[in-house]
């Protein structure tokens, strides 16, 4: 079991663009060594609020805390204990894996006499050792996915930011990013919170997931919780999300963000 | 309001209070080595496909050799001691470096938060300002391949040029400063624009009044007032200058190499912090 030791919080955290809410008072409370994972439809909010938490977006009202440290106040700080994989495609094609993997070494100012260690170790840990060398550009959508995943732990963060990891992926690259998210909490204890909008994707990984929709958290708790209140027999995290949201269920994907999706889709396929 | 530390621990896994800047000087050198480690990420893009460098040198060719050649028989441009082609050639160099300044900085920025590169720089704890002049000195280097190509030609062409090696070196430096300049302004027009389509717009609508705006091809001394004016507020005029009196032996320069060079830092200066400013609206 995990550590009980509170590492994110949040309290009424909202964000709003213009007359629109996307995160709407948001509470949530993520332990130690967990794997959280942010549930909802597209456009429900759940990358706002990832950016939000990494630093990259202010929050209109209530607040957030990284171990400890206030996301507004304190973002430098916070941006030293984090890894972040976007949900976009952030490995630069055109330079090779390891020189991708090099230059967040020296950007998070990892010693020179540890950064070669660090990166070979990045590498073995991914199984990308046999292609390091190689453009990025040339790699399959799964071997990208894993790229971004070593930059984000080179640092060793204390806890790791994945937005929709999984997106575009073929189920066999899929399983290996669940493979080594599992390894990268067994190893090293690191927090993961991730969003996703594949539901046997938050059944087999999350400790704790939090539905949400429209903004706003409908349920959070752990996946055979939240399954056990719906008193169904064998009822699935499915069942679940459609409980909750039910018809509530409504998308508010932009077409811009559409095209950015099937976009990835199209470049990690 | 004073925000409580952090009491989380994790082992030995990472340091547990970050690294603070202890001053100034720590300060100014974590701007200085993180800007060199981005401007190494952009010198790396270039070094895996330099056939960039070479599609860049079409157009100076195509002042110099077409719209110069033409201009220097007519002889309407009055450029006292010297041809028309050697007047234009330093001209041609600033505004080539300023093209691929303008069309490099903002576009980059475009494209790579659209895949989501952005993002991450963002997320890592690496001062803003490094992030832009890193991106602005390898937009800088790229450009010096200009001085190869305009010198090239220039020479084929007949124009006489100071070659001494600290000259050279003085050209280098000022394309360096000119290029990073542009580049920034380029990355602030990014950061606004925020779409490829927009900033091609407002690139097109700035990148052409900038150069004519400018003592390129034609002298101060031509223009009118109210041209005269707006000349003397742009970068573009002093990096021509200082430009076209080390280059040129013939030439000297109308406001002092000196002045030249304090205005283009000054404007360095002011553009980092505005585009500092600028560059994490780009995330959201």
């Amino acid at each position: 079991m995990y550590p009980q030791s509170v590492i994110l919080e949040t309290q009424q955290l909202t964000r709003c663009f213009g007359k629109f809410t996307a995160v709407d008072a948001v509470n949530i409370c993520v332990h130690m060594g967990e794997v959280f994972g942010l549930l909802g439809p597209n456009g429900a909010g759940k990358s706002t609020a990832i950016k939000m938490l990494t630093t990259l977006l202010p929050p209109t009202a209530g607040r957030a805390t990284i171990a400890g440290y206030d996301v507004t106040h304190q973002s430098d700080a916070v941006r030293r204990i984090i890894g972040y994989v976007p949900q976009a495609l952030s490995a630069d094609g055109s330079l090779t894996g390891y020189e991708n993997l090099l230059i967040f070494a020296k950007l998070y100012g990892i010693p020179r006499s540890q950064r070669e260690q660090r990166i070979r170790e990045a590498l073995a840990f991914m199984d990308l050792q046999a292609v390091a060398d190689r453009l990025v550009r040339n790699y399959s959508g799964g071997m990208i996915r894993k790229l971004e995943i070593a930059q984000s732990i080179l640092h060793q963060p204390q806890i790791l930011f994945l937005d929709e990891p999984t997106v575009g992926l073929d189920p066999v690259a899929r399983h290996q990013v669940w493979n080594l998210m599992q390894q990268l909490v067994k190893d090293y204890g690191t927090t993961i919170i991730l969003t996703t909008h594949f539901l046997e994707e938050a059944d087999s990984l999350c400790d704790t997931v939090a539905i949400v929709n429209r903004g706003q958290v409908i349920a959070t708790g752990a996946p055979a919780k939240l399954k056990a209140t719906l008193n169904q027999p064998n009822a699935t995290l499915n069942d679940v999300f459609i409980t909750y949201i039910g018809k509530k269920l409504e998308s508010k994907i932009s077409y811009h963000e559409t095209a950015k999706i099937r976009h990835n889709i199209r470049r990690l396929g | 309001m004073k925000q409580p530390k952090s009491d989380i621990t994790s082992g030995d896994w990472v340091e547990l209070h970050p690294r603070k800047r202890k001053n100034f000087v720590g300060a100014i050198a974590e701007l200085v080595s993180k800007t060199l480690v981005i401007a190494e990420l952009e010198i790396r893009k270039l070094l895996h496909d330099p056939t960039d460098v070479l599609v860049r040198g079409v157009q100076p060719a195509l002042w110099l050799l077409i719209f110069g050649q033409v201009w220097t028989r007519t002889q309407a441009i009055p450029t006292e001691n010297l041809s028309y082609l050697e007047f234009m050639t330093p001209g041609i160099l600033a505004q080539s470096v300023l093209f691929v300044a303008i069309f490099t900085g903002g576009m980059t920025l475009i494209w790579e938060r659209d895949l989501g590169i952005v993002h991450k720089f963002l997320a890592s704890p690496v001062p803003r300002t490094a992030i832009v002049l890193g991106k602005a000195l390898g937009c800088g280097v790229r450009c010096l391949s200009q001085i190869a190509i305009v010198y090239s030609l220039a020479l084929l062409l007949g124009v006489q040029l100071y070659l001494h090696p600290l000259a050279i070196l003085q050209v280098v430096a000022i394309v360096l400063l000119g290029a990073v300049n542009f580049c920034i302004f380029s990355l602030i027009i990014g950061c606004v624009a925020k779409s490829r389509d927009r900033f091609t717009g407002i690139g097109q609508l700035i990148t052409m009044p900038l150069f004519f705006a400018s003592n390129a091809i034609y002298p101060l001394s031509l223009m009118p007032n109210w041209l005269q004016i707006i000349s003397s507020i742009n970068p573009l005029t002093y990096e021509v200058d200082a430009l076209r009196s080390i280059m040129l032996p013939k030439s000297s320069s109308l406001y002092g190499f000196g002045l030249d060079c304090t205005i283009l830092l000054s404007t360095l200066i002011i553009l980092t912090i505005i585009c500092g400013r600028l560059y994490p609206r780009v995330a959201t």
